[in-house]
């Protein structure tokens, strides 16, 4: 039932609101859609803290400690996010003009995005999450070229194109997989894509099959997560999209494309016997982590700041998740909930920044502080949590990353370090002025609604020093189900 | 030499015929004609999969041809001439392409798919598994196709011959993907062509030609 609620909601919100989404209570609408899918989650996470895991629809649909939290997330935060697009949106619509047609994609296409991502994440099919995965993609195309400016044009077709040919390699992939499963599992009903029924026999499939499938996963998933060398669609439709869209693409979106990335990893990992998978992720990891310090140095566009940290989390992510083990592992999926949460807020904050002040450039951005002091700090705020600073949740996930990479992969440890400090450098060296700067801008006479800034830096504040014991317990889990004891 | 049955030797001249209309594509500089070549690769794909139906007595198999034939033989097609109508380019040709330069890099690529396909291949039960090396053959041409051009509208047709690639692999080295994965990989296939259609004209009408040299401001330069 809740599983019902949980996708059929956001579907039906899509379909309601490609039809009305223009209208006054629209945004309203969009709002209540996405509360009914965040309850539905919280009545599911509920039920899973009672029951354990459970599984639905001739079990192509399934929840276990690895995707539980996920979903809370996503709907959480596809739930704060249209609470901050329904302010943001119509000072957007007033300035731009935006025509009716637009508001109805945009709100109809949200939904379909949230819709999609929870499908992929739910899902035990390993088909069907590739399936859902593309539909993401399709669905935020169109939105990151809302504004139907020059430049939304191009980061639209980049994001279309290397997203597609990426994903066509995650589908051939996906066959590859199918055709190693069929032998053992037969090729009657659906049971060869079956995640839960592969894990169960993935020392049994043919490893010459698996590695090469991994490679072609890995690159399909990877593009999409950012990973580089096949990120260069991400940090421009991060920059020209509107900015609730590229708050869930950050923060939901590169989780979800990590995450089928992983369940794939188990597969693999459990058939080759070998370090393969582990030493790509490991690799991919740490050459995003390496190129996205590096480009951030040369950021004029604040949004465009933001998307190279992203890459250079997802980076840290796919290097905890290469380096395997049970506490890398638990710090990954720390990080992966830490990032998401803290990138949207950041995103929420510099999207009302840049609405204040008329520019995304970095140099037009002076003295938030005393033009809206909530501004201001959640900028300064947000950027120290996604530095990691201590007592922040990022921090926590980042040192435990550290320390095992000291334990297992000495080498890595100062490229990592280095990394991480140009990241540093760079990122302080541009909000401090953006925050703290001479301005001559009068202060807001009221202000803006920064309420879920406020209240995910505070989640992660709590994370950094408290995670509840049901949340660890399903981090262990999943660790276990991932990394091994 | 072993005599094959006649309808072993028919798939695999479909395979070869599809190997051959890729690389047609990659010396095609004409973009209405990119588009005849795909519709041919599409009537290829659909015959192969009929072949390899009644070969094989899967039935699922004939509802994947008939899909396959109304998407990539009918309306594919069919919605890329209309768009290739309203939007007026109807002559547009690829500049400059080094057709003896990208052949001979695909000759090489062709060799290369052979030899990653190769111990795969033997694995495999079914009367088609000598397609998979022409399947990847193929992703890897429409691959270099893409690469290759300039006109959104060429590499549109290149990623659908990947797709086709994609799925001629499918059908080789399992018979298909199950029904539920191939139903949602076509839809997708089908909103992914709808939404490029609103694309083109978006494009169109800020930059009035489909030339993605005018898509290269987004660059990193400091």
């Amino acid at each position: 039932m809740e599983f019902l609620i949980l996708l059929g909601v956001p579907l039906a919100g899509s379909v309601l609101l490609t039809g009305f989404g223009a209208r006054r209570w629209a945004p309203d609408a969009n709002v209540a859609f996405s509360v009914v899918t965040f309850l539905a989650a919280c009545a599911l996470t509920v039920r899973v803290i009672g029951a354990g895991d459970i599984s639905v629809a001739h079990e192509q649909f399934f929840i276990d400690p690895f995707n539980v939290f996920l979903v809370t997330l996503t709907a959480f935060v596809g739930l704060t996010t249209a609470l901050f697009s329904r302010p943001y949106m119509r000072i957007e619509i007033a300035h731009r003009g935006l025509a009716p047609g637009r508001l109805r994609l945009y709100h109809g296409m949200y939904q379909l995005f949230i819709a999609t991502m929870l499908i992929a994440l739910t899902t035990n099919n390993l088909g069907l999450m590739w399936v859902a995965m593309e539909a993401a993609t399709l669905s935020t195309v169109l939105l990151v070229t809302l504004y139907r400016t020059p430049a939304s044009l191009e980061a639209g077709w980049k994001y279309f194109i290397l997203c597609g040919v990426g994903i066509a390699q995650a589908l051939f992939g996906t066959v590859l997989l199918y055709f190693a499963a069929e032998k053992l599992l037969g090729a009657e009903g659906v049971s060869a894509l079956l995640w839960t029924h592969l894990v169960a026999v993935k020392t049994q499939l043919e490893p010459r099959v698996l590695s090469l499938a991994f490679v072609f996963l890995l690159v399909g998933y990877g593009t999409k997560a950012g990973l580089a060398p096949l990120h260069n669609w991400l940090p421009d439709a991060h920059a020209e999209g509107p900015t609730p869209i590229s708050a869930v693409l950050s923060g939901l979106l590169l989780n979800v494309a990590i995450y089928a990335v992983v369940r794939c990893k188990v597969l693999v990992e459990g058939s080759l016997h070998s370090a393969l998978p582990s030493n790509m992720l490991m690799g991919f990891g740490l050459l995003s982590v390496l190129l996205a310090s590096l480009f951030l140095w040369r950021q004029r566009d604040i949004k465009r700041l933001f998307a190279y940290s992203s890459i250079e989390h997802m980076g840290i992510i796919s290097f905890a998740f290469g380096m395997g083990g049970a506490v890398a592992t638990f710090a990954a999926l720390l990080h992966m909930t830490v990032h998401s949460l803290t990138k949207s807020a950041i995103f929420f904050t510099v999207g009302h920044a840049s609405q204040k002040v008329g520019s995304q450039l970095m140099d037009d951005i002076r003295g938030l502080v005393s033009i809206s002091p909530a501004i201001g700090w959640g900028l300064m705020i947000g950027s120290l949590a996604i530095l990691g600073m201590p007592p922040f949740g990022v921090f926590a996930s980042e040192f435990l990353i550290l320390t095992t990479a000291m334990r297992q992969q000495p080498w890595a440890t100062p490229i990592l370090l280095l990394a991480l400090g140009i990241a540093f450098a760079a990122i302080l060296r541009r909000v401090q002025p953006m925050v703290f700067g001479e301005t001559t801008a009068r202060r807001l006479p009221h202000p803006p609604a920064l309420l879920p800034v406020f209240v995910h830096l505070g989640i992660v504040l709590m994370l950094g020093l408290w995670i509840p014991p049901y949340l660890a317990g399903w981090y262990r889990a999943a660790a276990n189900l991932i990394g091994g004891p | 030499m072993i005599a094959r049955p006649l309808d072993v030797q028919l798939l695999n001249a479909c395979a070869a015929l599809l190997l051959l209309v890729s690389f047609a594509m990659l010396a095609q500089r004409r973009v209405v004609a990119l588009v005849n070549l795909l519709a041919i690769q599409g009537g290829l794909l659909c015959m192969a999969t009929l072949l390899l139906a009644w070969r094989s007595g899967q039935h699922h198999l004939y509802v994947s041809a008939a899909l396959t034939f109304g998407l990539k033989v009918c309306f594919l097609p069919w919605l890329l001439y209309r768009l290739i109508r309203r939007l007026e380019v109807y002559w547009d040709t690829e500049p400059m392409l080094n057709v003896a330069g990208t052949m001979l890099t695909g000759l090489i690529t062709v060799i290369f798919a052979f030899g990653l396909a190769q111990p795969i291949a033997a694995l495999g039960t079914t009367a088609a598994r000598n397609g998979l090396g022409v399947a990847v053959a193929v992703i890897f041409l429409a691959f270099i196709t893409m690469i290759t051009r300039r006109k959104a509208m060429s590499q549109v047709v290149g990623f659908l011959s990947m797709e086709n690639g994609l799925f001629f692999g499918a059908m080789s080295a399992t018979y298909g993907m199950p029904m539920i994965v191939e139903l949602g990989v076509a839809l997708d296939v089908l909103v992914a062509m709808l939404v490029l259609g609103v694309f083109f004209f978006q494009i169109r009408e800020q930059f009035d030609s489909l030339d993605l040299g005018h898509l290269e401001s987004l660059k990193e330069n400091p």
